[in-house]
């Protein structure tokens, strides 16, 4: 009797990889259907978001480690790239910020190497408390360190030099480079055995240790990799809008809005935290086109995530594939299933 | 595969006055103990005695401060967890230890999480799964919402991934109602059958007995008596002394859970 199912599964499956070419197909072709500059910039923020998403749910949904505090990095990556590129002499063609996005991406890891060794030493509910307190350090830290912020007042960066008719495309084909990046991880992490390792983390710190499991090194590098990636897309931020301030860029809505993404989506999985994303982030443009340039969003963000947290406690995809796998063991009669879906969902937290 | 030896000569085991406790407080006070390969071992005795205390100093949870654990000829004493895991000692404890969110299936890999080649987990899964059956018939059922002898079934299925040639067990009956404690004891004896040698730590002492080949009476961190287990659960002064003094009169253990 083989029983290799899971055990064995490719690393690449045909599915996957059929999932993958549509999702690249539609970043491409999507843009090029509409014309006006606001979808480009409304799909731009979904892209980027998105990214920051997927970003924040390899720690916040696979480890079970709810950062609150992935807006700090953002903010971070955003002023290097603005303190980098603030003249116009380094900025030939306009392409370079975006070459230098993995070294922002580097440096807010390696930045994020011994925060996060000392937050992780609590477990997670505390570290949402103390990852929160890191965005507000950082947030006054970019209020107060004037020579590299310039305070209140902001930072400017030079302007991209790109054709007004094509303005946003580069930042949006950056951050969907970014999104596939950050997809690509949380894939191979459910692939692998960094997955069976982060899940369990998320289910029980101390039998993963039993296991061996070396939690401590494992959650520290992905919080890293998570706050990298989010660095990054505050690099690209903040060169697609030219001037930043502290108060947008240590920004706890931005926190508030990935982790809203991720649990609508699903945690724990790769494509949860971007259907979030395509759900949320065009829906508060277009409240904001419609009705206004209001904080309406704000309260539809409440009154969002009450209906999750009462509907949907685990997130769209979950509760799809859920049923979709109880429904084929129905038909089956079968207790078995033959489910391959990575898809492993934790108990209920916080 | 380890070797299925059940000649006398095999000692895997043997402590020799093991003194070993928590903080200035001595648990055990120079236990001597030989398990031979390929056999069940039952420890019996009251609450307090040690039992546990045994278990710990031979996986190395807790290093003995005074005297030898000999594992197949080599005294590891004060060795580690880890380091003894790979020499083959796998430790189940009394608490559940499976991950209640995770499948069953995916439990069985995390048991193998050490093992390089998924190729070998692959290998071991299914001869574990060979031996129980639940492992495959509940694969994808989270963990948390199996009964409590379907758990401990799946707990034992674990320890096969290491390919282990001592399984400690402790307390693997606690919590369950009577037909899954003779799931559970059945299973530990296809665990022998298979080559494994056990030691068992048990307050169903009668079960427990009935289910191993040896046993020994722990009592105040001392071996009081060790002998064949069907001989100790025949002896009417280790009856009435450790196996509760009303039992004397009726009939040995295991009719009464054949009935």
């Amino acid at each position: 009797m083989k029983l290799s199912k899971k055990g064995a599964s490719p690393f690449f499956t045909r599915s996957g990889l059929m999932r993958g070419g549509v999702l690249i197909a539609v970043l491409i072709v999507m843009p090029q259907l509409f014309p006006q500059h606001w979808i480009w910039n409304m799909m731009f923020f979904t892209v980027l978001y998105a990214a920051m998403s997927v970003a924040w749910n390899l720690i916040g949904g696979f480890a079970g480690y709810p950062s609150l505090g992935h807006a700090a990095f953002f903010g971070i990556g955003a002023y290097a790239t603005a303190s980098i590129f603030k003249s116009s002499e380094i900025l030939t063609n306009g392409w370079q910020p975006f070459f230098m996005l993995p070294l922002v991406g580097l440096g807010c890891a390696i930045l994020a190497l011994p925060i996060g060794y000392i937050a992780m030493r609590v477990r997670a509910n505390i570290f949402a408390i103390v990852t929160i307190t890191l965005l507000f350090v950082a947030q006054t830290l970019g209020y107060n360190l004037k020579s590299i912020t310039g305070g209140a007042q902001g930072a400017g960066l030079s302007v991209a030099p790109f054709h007004l008719d094509i303005f946003e495309q580069p930042f949006y084909f950056a951050a969907a480079t970014l999104l596939l990046f950050a997809m690509g991880i949380a894939y191979f992490i459910t692939k692998t055995k960094l997955g069976m390792a982060l899940t369990s983390i998320r289910a029980d710190e101390d039998k993963a240790r039993g296991v061996g499991v070396r939690t401590t090194g494992i959650k520290v590098i992905t919080f890293a990799v998570s706050v990298g990636i989010t660095g990054m897309a505050g690099g690209i931020w903040a060169y697609y809008l030219g001037f930043i301030y502290p108060q947008f860029a240590f920004d706890p809505l931005i926190t508030i809005a990935i982790v809203l993404m991720t649990f609508l989506g699903g945690r724990a999985t790769v494509w949860g935290p971007v259907l979030g994303a395509a759900i949320l982030m065009p829906a508060q443009q277009l409240l904001a086109y419609y009705v206004g340039g209001s904080q309406i969003y704000l309260i539809a963000y409440a009154a969002i995530f009450l209906l999750i947290m009462l509907l949907l406690p685990r997130g769209i995809l979950p509760t799809f594939l859920n049923k979709r796998r109880m429904d084929s063991m129905a038909t089956k009669g079968d207790l078995s299933g033959t489910s391959t879906t990575p898809v492993t969902t934790g108990g209920s937290k916080s | 595969m380890n070797n299925i030896n059940h000649s006398n000569s095999g000692v895997l085991l043997k402590l020799t006055d093991v003194v070993a406790g928590y903080g200035s407080g001595m648990v055990l006070k120079g236990v001597n103990l030989e398990l031979k390969k390929g056999d069940v071992m039952c420890l019996i005795g009251p609450n307090g005695a040690g039992k546990s205390t045994v278990l710990k100093t031979v996986s190395g949870l807790l290093p003995p401060k005074e005297g030898a654990v000999v594992f197949e000829g080599q005294n590891i004493a004060g060795h580690t967890p880890k380091e003894n895991l790979r020499r083959g000692i796998v430790h189940v404890p009394q608490e559940r230890s499976l991950f209640p969110g995770m499948t069953v299936w995916d439990n069985l890999l995390m048991g193998g999480y050490l093992i390089r080649s998924r190729k070998v987990i692959q290998d071991r899964i299914d001869e574990a799964a060979h031996l129980f059956p639940i492992v495959t018939e509940r694969r994808n059922t989270h963990a948390g919402s199996l009964s409590g002898g379907e758990q401990k079934q799946v707990e034992l299925a674990r320890t096969l991934i290491f390919d282990p040639k001592l399984i400690l067990l402790d307390e693997p009956s606690i919590g369950l109602d009577p037909k899954s404690r003779r799931l559970v004891f059945e299973a530990i004896r296809g665990l022998a059958t298979a080559g494994r040698t056990i030691l068992l730590v048990e307050q169903n002492a009668r079960s427990g007995l009935a289910a191993a080949d040896q046993g020994a009476i722990l009592e105040t961190g001392l071996v009081r008596i060790t002998g064949v287990a069907a001989t100790l659960l025949e002896d009417p002064e280790v009856a009435r002394l450790y196996l509760g003094a009303s039992t004397m009169t009726r009939p040995p253990a295991k009719t009464q859970q054949e009935n």
